[in-house]
């Protein structure tokens, strides 16, 4: 499934970065809506990226590695909560910030006597209080959010697939998929090694339309894999999810290759 | 620092997903191992756009240090680690260049792509392949994709500069990126 014909340009200046003004506005708006076009601009960004390749070759000297590794054996790191979300960490900042500014004003009204504003201040500081509440709430429930999918996705997760006895591991998959909010979780066990130049690649089949791809693949060792939240058009409903086995290089906007594993929806 | 630095064992052929696991646990080996693997690609980069290495070397050390203090901006569930590398250096770069702000959030760019340039032979291998494909680019095309890449000119500035109009501009842009795909596809 391609790109908008219409928007093919404007997505390509837009990996570059240099669409502008209402162009860019139109196109970013489209984007909300198009997951075959989110896709195409992932994949100009890959474009990109071997665009940089023309430019590989000179090596930076010795004495930047021993900067870099001074630099971080200093540095503070940034808890994983505000690793999450930087707007929502803005928006925190911002919230301290009100709060400071809230005390500031309060101060001055005080200073001044004018008790009507320093009611109106008190009301201020006591809504940017709330909001601050608000807002360690939504954290909390975004660290327990995180926490889940990190024990999902973790190179280090211990995977164990439990079936009947004496049968052999078979490949399987588990798909959790909440069509409201294009959320799909993709659990993978005991898949075979993938061939030179091949990797494996999810696809959701709607109730109606071509099949939609939901994630190129490679599993670990064990034959684990996970696909979190690869880009999805909204409110699709699935019928069957399949991975496949395709070629690596090259175009992945259909399935050429083999089915591996399949489920239906129920 | 280092006395507390979690047991973990870096290898060399240890996958950045691993990497980039470690670094999050504060793991500085895995950060060295990191920078041996993709410091040269950063920095060439970086040098080409900015053509100056004291200023490239500043922007090695600005994406490596970001990485370090947060690593959840690379979400290797949504691609891998060089191309990300890559295109958020030549973003920086251009940033730079142009003395604005950074313009768009690092965490919000996902790149698709393979080959894996995880190892130096794929690396130099893919390496060769783009150089062969711009040299067989129409010299129009490439100059326009270069001037678009690596000078950060906009396709409005690109057509006052060249004198072609804006839409043969914007079409040789994409045609160009589109060639550099196709060259790796099947």
């Amino acid at each position: 499934m391609p790109a908008h014909e219409q928007f093919a340009e404007d997505l390509a200046l837009h990996a570059l970065g240099s669409l502008q003004g209402d162009e860019r506005v139109a196109l970013e708006n489209h984007l909300e809506e198009c997951a075959n076009c989110r896709l195409e601009l992932d994949q100009l960004r890959g474009d990109m990226a071997l665009m940089a390749l023309s430019a590989a070759g000179p090596r930076p000297p010795a004495r930047s590695k021993q900067r870099l590794m001074s630099a971080i054996a200093n540095e503070p790191r940034i808890s994983a909560r505000a690793t999450v979300l930087p707007a929502r960490r803005s928006w925190w900042r911002t919230a301290t910030l009100g709060v400071t500014a809230a005390a500031a004003l309060l101060i001055l009204l005080l200073v001044r006597q004018d008790t009507n504003l320093i009611h109106q201040a008190q009301n201020l500081a006591q809504q940017v209080a709330s909001l601050q509440n608000d807002s360690l709430t939504q954290q909390a429930e975004l660290a327990k959010a995180r926490q889940i999918v990190s024990a999902l996705t973790s190179p280090d997760a211990q995977r164990i697939t439990l079936v009947a006895a004496k049968n052999p591991p078979q490949p399987q998959g588990k798909a959790i998929y909440v069509r409201d909010h294009s959320s799909l979780i993709f659990l993978a066990s005991n898949l075979p090694q993938l061939p030179a130049e091949k990797i494996y690649e999810l696809w959701l089949i709607p109730q109606s339309g071509a099949p939609i791809a939901a994630g190129l693949f490679k599993p670990d060792s064990h034959g684990s894999a996970t696909v979190v939240n690869p880009p999805l058009p909204a409110g699709v409903e699935a019928k069957t999810f399949v991975v496949t086995l395709e070629p690596e290089a090259g175009s992945h906007e259909a399935p050429r290759g083999t089915p591996v594993i399949a489920g239906q929806g129920e | 620092m280092a006395s507390a630095e979690p047991h973990v064992e870096i290898k060399e052929a240890s996958n950045d997903a691993s990497l980039v696991s470690a670094i999050r646990a504060g793991n500085e080996s895995a950060m060295a191992a990191l920078y041996d693997r993709y410091s040269s690609i950063v920095y060439s980069v970086a040098l080409r756009v900015l053509g100056d290495t004291g200023a490239a070397e500043d922007v090695l050390q600005e994406v490596f240090l970001q990485l370090w203090r947060n690593p959840g901006l690379f979400d290797s569930s949504r691609g891998s680690l060089a191309p990300w590398l890559a295109v958020i250096t030549r973003n920086r770069s251009i940033d730079m260049l142009r003395k604005r702000r950074p313009e768009s959030d690092i965490a919000d760019v996902v790149v698709s792509v393979e080959p894996d340039m995880a190892g130096d032979a794929e690396r130099s291998r893919a390496m060769e392949k783009v150089r062969g494909a711009l040299g067989a680019m129409p010299a129009a095309q490439r100059n326009a994709l270069e001037m678009a890449y690596f000078e950060g000119l906009s396709h409005s500035e690109i057509a006052a500069k060249t004198g072609e109009p804006l839409g043969t501009i914007k079409t040789r842009i994409r045609a160009g990126l589109l060639t550099l795909r196709k060259a790796f596809g099947t």
